[in-house]
């Protein structure tokens, strides 16, 4: 079976203007995602992989390696995938609708669908009766929610998530968290789901990748056997602790050893 | 306001100070309605009215698209922007004698003078929104395949909109310098005509109604700026 996402041997090497010399923020990621999976990756601050989401999405060229979707190669950003960003970014100037309906401006649908599907997708994350607002006036967890929608409406196979829950208070977090797998079963998407919250990625994930340190490459996938539909209360079991344990203790090596480096610098 | 009035009444009236010097509030007052009860009063607001509004709008009519051009591409930039700058550095009022040569005493100098005075500040000012537009908003229009149109109309340009009320705003007030400064040095009509003919012949109180209606020409020019940048700016957060 094809896989719904690919990475094949993605490398990326950034050039520093300052010290014009190569920095290597990713070394070789090799991972697969199957049609309907929720998969996160997570690992110590600095391990590229907010990055490696800009290459999946075509923002970042990768510097050896490729991208493949459906086993097609891509290399710019496209409609089968969508990003829902880290710190919401809504155009401020835009309501609700305005935000929710620009992927469908941008792809050139017409302007009575474009509101009509926008419309579907501002209800289906809890939001209806605020299509006029504008960002402003909204908490950031619905500022998310928004974020979501814009992603969401211009009905990608790939939802690519940098992040959303991070600025997020920790109660408002978990509620989101249940919301996005309750939508998440609905729209029967694949996910890329990047986080530093193991809990989180554990929660919400059929599958863990765990980053190394900086550059950034795979050190190993963790399957999570926990029965669907999730309840948040499954966050206070043991066997999820269990799983919570053996991820940490692979990030905690690299996270150490980069606090040393800093020391040492 | 009331106080600064009832204080220069009482000087003029006092005879503390030459009233040549200083006039007063109710001597102003009586020179505007003689003023106003002359038909070349009319004329010459009308001038300086017309010399204003030509120079004003065409330096809106070409900083803006210039100065957006200018934001978006570097190489239009390294050809253009020394001459911006180097007019920028230049009192304009220096060019005086040779736009006169040019285009002779009558509006056509002034519109020139305004013109220069005001398409600097607007130009820099658009110049500078587009730089400052924001690469987050742009990020997310690539990930969604905007095209470069819809990038520069969905994001730059509604980012640069306050910079463009900006250096209106500021370019007004250089535009009236024109039209004054313009029609002192040479003019046969016109408001600053008016206040140099008054002062040559120690008028005063006429030269106060002169700079009073520039006083509130300025005034009034940026209060329609700002009625109409309250309807771009809708989704600004009022500041309280």
């Amino acid at each position: 079976m094809i896989a719904k996402l690919e990475a094949q041997d993605v490398r990326l090497d950034y050039l520093q203007p300052r010290s014009n010399s190569q920095l290597r923020a990713l070394a070789g990621i090799d991972l697969k995602v199957m049609d309907g999976e929720f998969v996160s990756i997570v690992g110590p601050s600095g391990c590229g992989k907010t990055t490696f989401l800009s290459v999946v999405d075509g923002l970042i060229p990768a510097s050896a390696g490729r991208i493949l979707v459906d086993g097609r190669v891509v290399t710019k950003p496209g409609p089968d995938r969508a990003v829902v960003f880290q710190d919401a970014s809504l155009l401020p100037w835009r309501t609700v609708l305005g935000n929710v309906r620009y992927g469908l401006e941008c792809l050139k649908v017409g302007a009575r669908e474009a509101k009509e599907r926008a419309t579907h997708f501002i209800n289906l994350v809890g939001l209806s009766g605020f299509e006029d607002h504008y960002p402003y006036e909204l908490s950031g967890g619905m500022q998310q929610r928004v974020n979501l929608a814009r992603a969401l409406v211009v009905d990608p196979k790939i939802l690519l998530m940098d992040e959303p829950f991070a600025s997020l208070d920790a109660q408002t977090r978990e509620v989101m968290q249940e919301e996005l797998l309750q939508i998440w079963l609905k729209a029967k998407k694949t996910v890329l789901f990047v986080t530093h919250q193991i809990d989180e990625a554990i929660y919400l994930s059929d599958r863990v990748i765990v980053f190394s340190g900086r550059p950034g490459r795979v050190k190993q996938s963790i399957p999570v056997t926990i029965e669907r539909p999730r309840r948040l209360a499954v966050k206070r079991e043991a066997h999820f602790h269990g799983i919570e344990d053996a991820i940490w203790s692979l990030i905690e090596e690299d996270v150490r050893a980069e606090r040393n480096q800093v020391t040492l610098t | 306001m009331v106080i600064l009035l009832l204080v220069w009444e009482a000087i003029g009236a006092s005879g503390l100070v030459d009233p040549l010097f200083i006039s007063s509030p109710t001597g102003v007052a009586r020179a505007a309605w003689q003023l106003s009860q002359r038909r070349d009063f009319w004329t010459d607001l009308q001038v300086s009215a017309t010399e204003f509004m030509l120079g004003y709008g065409a330096a809106l009519a070409v900083a803006i698209p210039l100065g957006l051009a200018l934001g978006l591409s570097k190489r239009l930039q390294y050809l253009i922007g020394p001459f911006v700058d180097t007019l920028n550095a230049v009192p304009r009022v220096t060019l005086l004698p040779l736009i006169i040569i040019w285009c002779g005493i009558g509006i056509w100098s002034k519109v020139v003078v305004v013109f220069l005075g005001a398409v600097i500040p607007i130009l820099i000012n658009a110049q500078s929104g587009v730089k400052a537009s924001e690469a987050r908003f742009i990020r997310v229009a690539r990930s969604f395949s905007a095209s470069r149109f819809k990038i520069f109309s969905s994001i730059i340009l509604p980012g640069v909109v306050p910079f463009i009320f900006t250096g209106a705003k500021y370019g007004a007030g250089r535009a009236l310098l024109g039209v004054v400064v313009g029609e002192l040095y040479a003019s046969t009509a016109g408001l600053g005509h008016l206040i140099a003919d008054a002062g040559n012949t120690f008028q005063t109180d006429v030269v106060f109604v002169g700079a009073l209606l520039f006083m509130a020409a300025g005034l009034i020019v940026v209060a329609l700026l700002d009625v109409f940048e309250q309807r771009f700016e809708r989704w600004r957060p009022s500041p309280r």
